[in-house]
């Protein structure tokens, strides 16, 4: 099968790769691009694991086309820390402990961040709602909503 | 020197306090590597074609064509898996699992396998490889499969494959004492553990007959047990590294796939990397049981129980290996029971090989024993909590399944739950109020640690024990606490399977019960060591040393003048003084420790649509002693969050065809965020006392009590005795239509 080329913007480097039509963005991050961060737990939009957030919007990467990344902006967890500073999120996922196993870590952060970046004081049941399209087996939810209105906090203090 | 494991009491310093884990960078920044994370030169990716019968005989494989295909590398059969397993009857269960011989037992039943340079070519493969069933009549239901004239599940076995009895006393003369009896049957579903990272592994045989596999599993050294004996392997000549697991619940205790990509990559001579997909893992991997229960408790006028009985038949997939003997043995565990009698049943079944679920077997148990001991507590006009708490084990009682209880905590849970303040909260229209009990024995198991001080005093701790929620954290603070130094400076890591010597899988509560105990040993041995070195540095007799916070010091007036030397000033001296220092410990731990939870829960029901919110949810566990108390409270509350799935959503649908015809999160609905409130947790320390910190396993006790919390406050909203699980909107219409049409 013929490949695409594809040229987009990811964690603000520009990348330019080839594609299988058919191929998810991923399977492109993951395998062609070595950014193994996004998980895959589904493959069919129900789990999140494989949240990246797309020209601001958090996406299930496993529904989005390796193609359709032309000339967006996408940002993945592997650009969510400022080098060696983690991300208020990041932070506060570690200090509440709102990971066990960790798998669904990626997307949870992604999806927060996305949040976050709209909606800087959201209360627990816009967290809730929000992130409900990202499945933790683990935790109970209990501590993941606690990090995320903590970090909140902290960010909303550093805008001030 | 052996371990003194007995509890003496202990003023903490590093543990039960809340340090931020070591791997927590790793696992917020994408970096940490899970099961599918790993990659090696020239590998191949393998897919494998799956059964769409739930039963029928292979009458022909031809995989020629598939062979034929450019960019194919092996196809493999059950021929690439010759039974080597020399008449043990688990270990050829476990093979014939892994790869259908000469009949498909389920929907999903592996019938063969490709490696191929892409993902792409390995499924156009599967669609080449041509099989010829003959399908047999099935049966997936497991009060179906229990009747005489059911179609056999596997071959000629009968479908009652094993029973089990536990009891004491005699039944029936406690009955006839009794002024009240409840006798009930409830039904549960079978559910999936869950665990969002599907089974993956990266399987690598060489020509020189050894071979590597990086997988995500609960127990790399059983893998490799299982595998090399399978495969025919010299034990030493497999090497397992455990990846990052992304949850596990028991189901990656068990082998699935892992020795078909070692086949593959043995016949293709590359290595072979293999992911399940969503669907595999449902149709294919480890499911608990579907049950059917019976229970009859009868109890006296003023609230004590004078005998109860349950027969309980766990489905268990078509083999005889499944778990009902734990829901026989802990049905009715929380209860001090003068005559007592269960008969646990495995039926077989046309559905996937279960596996262990969290405290296998024993949620189904409690959810029948606790729903009708609300009951006989609703009909004898006593609160259920105080019936309890009036018929409780303590020690001293002869548990139901046979050994005397030492100190334990079902009383302390139900007292914290009677004065708890969730119990006096006022309920609002539509809501009720539930609660039931929860009990987990917990295991110990073979462990092997090692502990090394490094050159400048910091510690590398390697357990065998595979890290499922946070217990490299723990075991850290346990090298700290014992060597009397800081958190910061020990880092625990998983040991691959050639470097450490053989441990147990992580299940049964057992990883941080159990390494901590090999850990607290290694630390001992290490400062029986360092007190050896200081007394080289000092030219003194050791007996004359003592260790204290984390320094070799010397008692007596005579060495006034001597300071205390720390880790780092022995580890410094080390090249003069002997060598390298180190910790060892190679223990069988004993003593687990059994647990008990109480758990309390409001829900509200919508009566038209027959939905269910929970509103308000409190666990209240013994943990023994919390080490690391941020992931016991995640353990709690974990355990919750997958019994309130497991009551009112989760369930495995089978169409008439015997097909699973929900192998996915969209129609395999677990909880999400929104579904639940926040799970408050309240721990509970009641000192294990045959650990030397008073450790008991904390990871599956708050499965338990849910399905039963849940099933009695429902039943409490709505007037009706809820006894099918899940609790789904069409479940609990049926039922209030039942009662209204009396
Ligand atoms: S992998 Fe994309 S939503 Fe599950
Ligand atoms: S921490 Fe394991 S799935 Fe969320």
């Amino acid at each position: 099968m013929a490949s695409l080329p594809v040229s987009t913007t990811i964690n603000s480097d520009d990348v330019e790769y080839l594609c299988h039509a058919d191929e998810s963005l991923l399977d492109v991050l993951r395998d062609r691009l070595g950014l193994m961060g996004a998980k895959e737990g589904c493959g069919t939009g129900d789990c999140g694991a494989c949240s990246v957030i797309m020209d601001g919007r958090v996406v299930c990467s496993c529904l989005v086309l390796g193609a359709e990344a032309e000339g967006r902006n996408i940002e993945t967890i592997e650009g969510m820390a400022d080098g060696n500073t983690l991300h208020p999120l990041q932070q506060k996922f570690i200090e509440h402990a709102a990971l066990q196993c960790g798998i669904c870590t990626p997307g949870f952060l992604m999806a927060a961040k996305a949040l976050l970046d709209t909606n800087p004081d959201p209360s627990e049941e816009e967290i809730r709602f929000w992130l409900a399209g990202n499945l933790c087996r683990c935790t109970g939810y209990d501590k993941i909503v606690r990090a995320v209105a903590d970090a909140a906090i902290v960010m909303r203090e550093e805008r001030a | 020197m052996s371990l003194d494991t007995t509890y003496q009491g202990r003023n903490f310093r590093s543990v039960g306090t809340r340090p931020l884990r070591p791997d927590g960078v790793d696992k917020v920044t994408g970096r940490a590597r899970y099961g599918a994370d790993f990659n090696m030169p020239g590998q191949l990716v393998a897919r494998i074609l799956r059964s769409p019968h739930a039963h029928a005989r292979i009458v022909r494989i031809d995989t020629s064509r598939a062979e034929a295909l450019k960019g194919v590398k092996a196809v493999v059969t059950a021929a690439d898996l010759p039974d080597l397993t020399e008449g043990d009857q688990g270990l050829f269960n476990t093979l014939e699992n892994c790869m259908a011989r000469t009949e498909v037992l389920y929907d999903g039943h592996a019938v063969a396998a490709v490696a191929a340079i892409d993902a792409r070519v390995a499924k156009q493969a599967l669609k080449l490889i041509e099989v010829e069933y003959e399908v047999l009549p099935h049966v997936t239901d497991v009060d179906m499969a229990a009747r005489p004239d059911a179609p056999k599940a596997n071959g000629t076995a009968p479908n009652i494959a094993k029973q089990t009895e536990f009891g004491h006393g005699d039944v029936d003369a406690g009955f006839a004492r009794a002024d009240v009896i409840v006798e009930r049957s409830f039904l549960t579903e079978q559910t999936h553990q869950g665990y969002i990272e599907p089974h993956a592994c990266v399987a690598s045989c060489n020509s020189d007959g050894t071979a590597e596999m990086w997988v995500c599993t609960q127990g790399h050294f059983v893998y490799r047990q299982t595998c090399a004996s399978l495969l025919g392997l010299d034990v030493s000549k497999l090497r397992v590294t455990s990846s990052e697991i992304g949850g596990g619940f028991g189901g990656k205790t068990h082998v699935w796939a892992e020795p078909v990509a070692l086949a593959l990559s043995r016949k293709a001579g590359r290595p072979v990397k293999l992911v399940m997909s969503r669907e595999e893992v449902f149709r294919a991997s480890g499911p608990t049981s579907a049950t059917s229960i019976d229970v009859k408790i009868g109890a006296t006028k003023d609230g004590r129980i004078t005998a109860a009985t349950a027969h309980l038949r766990y489905s268990n997939g078509p083999y005889a290996d499944g778990w009902a003997e734990m829901g026989a043995m802990t049905s009715f565990a929380c209860y001090d029971l003068e005559n007592v009698k269960t008969v646990g049943s495995e039926i077989l079944v046309n559905r996937p090989k279960v596996a262990a679920y969290r405290a296998p077997s024993a949620p189904m148990a409690a959810f029948a024993v606790e729903s009708a001991v609300d009951e006989l507590a609703q009909k004898l006009g006593i609160d259920p909590v105080e019936f309890r708490i009036q018929n409780a084990a303590s020690e001293g009682t002869r548990s139901s399944y046979g050994p005397v209880y030492g100190p334990i905590g079902i009383g302390p849970t139900l007292e914290a739950a009677k004065a708890h303040d969730h119990m006096k909260a006022p309920l609002g229209p539509n809501q009720g109020r539930g609660m039931a009990c929860g009990f987990w024995f917990n295991f110990g198991g073979q462990t092997c640690t090692d502990l090394n001080i490094n050159a400048d005093g910091t510690v590398t701790l390697a357990v065998g024990t595979v890290d499922v929620g946070g217990s490299r954290a723990s075991l850290s603070l346990i090298a700290a606490e014992e060597l009397g130094i800081d958190y910061k400076d020990v880092k625990a890591v998983v040991a691959d399977t050639a470097t450490l010597g053989y441990n147990d899988m992580t299940d049964g509560s057992r990883g941080t019960f159990s390494s901590s105990m090999a850990t607290i040993s290694a630390a001992r041995n290490a400062i029986e060591v360092m007190r050896q070195r200081a007394a080289l540095i000092w030219d003194i007799p050791v007996e004359d040393i003592d260790w204290e916070d984390g320094h070799a010091v010397a008692r007596g007036e005579n060495y006034g003048n001597l300071p205390p030397l720390s880790v780092a000033d022995i580890a410094a001296e080390a090249g003069t003084t002997g060598g390298p220092i180190a910790g060892h410990s190679e223990i069988v731990a004993d003593g687990a420790g059994v647990s008990f939870a109480t758990h309390i829960c409001d829900v509200e029901v919508d009566p038209e649509t027959g939905s269910t919110r929970i509103k308000r949810y409190t666990v209240i566990q013994d943990a023994g002693k919390a080490v690391h108390p941020s992931y016991v409270e995640g353990q709690y509350q974990g355990g919750a969050a997958q019994g309130i799935g497991w009551a009112l959503n989760e369930e495995y649908v089978y169409g008439e065809d015997g097909r699973l015809q929900n192998p996915g999160f969209l129609d395999y609905r677990i909880p999400v965020c929104s579904d639940l409130p926040m799970i408050d947790t309240q721990i509970l320390e009641i000192p294990n006392p045959n650990h030397p910190y008073g450790v008991r396993g904390v990871g599956e006790t708050s499965i338990v009590p849910p399905l039963a919390a849940i099933a009695n406050a429902i039943s409490n909203a709505v007037g009706v005795r809820m006894t099918h699980i899940p609790m789904s909107p069409p479940r609990i219409l049926a039922a209030l239509d039942r009662e209204k049409a009396g």
